[in-house]
């Protein structure tokens, strides 16, 4: 074993465990996913040859340890009542439909891509989420699984499914609203 | 078909995951062209997903 890959792996714990903790919202599944990534990168060392950049590689691996770990852990829990209906966001609009308050324009967003304060403002907003809503928009919008799959894994209906992301993403785009673009 | 403010966030956001069809379509685009808030929720809709997308990659 090359003990200077090792540390260089050790280094990136920190980075993972974060990394982990935002999508799996579960400090030992985080911890075990990122033990068990850290561990693999050391038996595949080999398979790491300086290919693209350390940190890429083993959240790459971390990945696919994080999609296990929410396999297990969804299939092992059933969906609240609550968590399937969107309910919370009727207050936005009036009877007819129509905005009470409807949405302005974010003031160039894409510069907020350039700071690690907006990626912090966007983890606490996530992190507001409640659990299964934000593991599976996470499971959507972070590691590109379809509908369909996030679904079958959660064993509801597409309907359901769509209830979910959409609630996530009402209660995100508000969230940003208010912490990052300043509208009240 | 016209679409309340409530049924196009609606379906902006099952636009995100599954292709929606041809009359939903055009019932959205002649949303938009009419009404402010809603493109503002849309185009917000697909900044969030490009934010998200970069989480992590960003982070110290």
């Amino acid at each position: 074993m090359n003990d200077d890959f090792r540390s260089r792996v050790e280094r990136e714990r920190a980075y993972l465990l974060r990394y982990a903790s935002l999508q799996l919202r579960d400090a030992h599944a985080a911890e075990d996913a990122v033990q068990e990534t850290l561990v693999a990168a050391l038996a595949g060392e080999a398979g790491f040859q300086g290919r693209s950049n350390l940190r890429t590689w083993l959240t790459g691996i971390l990945k696919h340890k994080i999609m296990d770990s929410l396999r297990r852990s969804l299939r092992e829990s059933t969906l609240l009542p609550d968590e399937a209906d969107a309910a919370e966001f009727e207050r936005l609009f009036d009877a007819r439909g129509h905005w009470i308050d409807a949405p302005g324009a974010w003031a160039d967003p894409d510069a907020a891509l350039e700071q690690s304060r907006f990626f912090a403002a966007l983890e606490a907003c996530l992190a507001r989420l409640p659990q299964k809503i934000a593991q599976a928009f996470m499971m959507r919008e972070h590691l590109g699984l379809e509908t369909g799959e996030i679904c079958k894994e959660l064993a509801i209906t597409p309907t359901h499914c769509w209830v979910l992301l959409y609630r996530a993403r009402m209660a995100l785009r508000e969230c940003l609203d208010k912490e990052w673009f300043g509208n009240k | 078909m016209i679409l309340s403010c409530k049924e196009v966030t609606r379906l902006v956001s099952q636009d995100m995951d599954r292709r929606l069809p041809f009359g939903r379509r055009v019932a959205l685009r002649v949303h938009f062209a009419i009404c402010q808030g809603c493109t503002n929720f849309s185009r917000q809709m697909a900044f969030l997903r490009k934010a998200v997308n970069q989480l992590g990659s960003k982070t110290p």
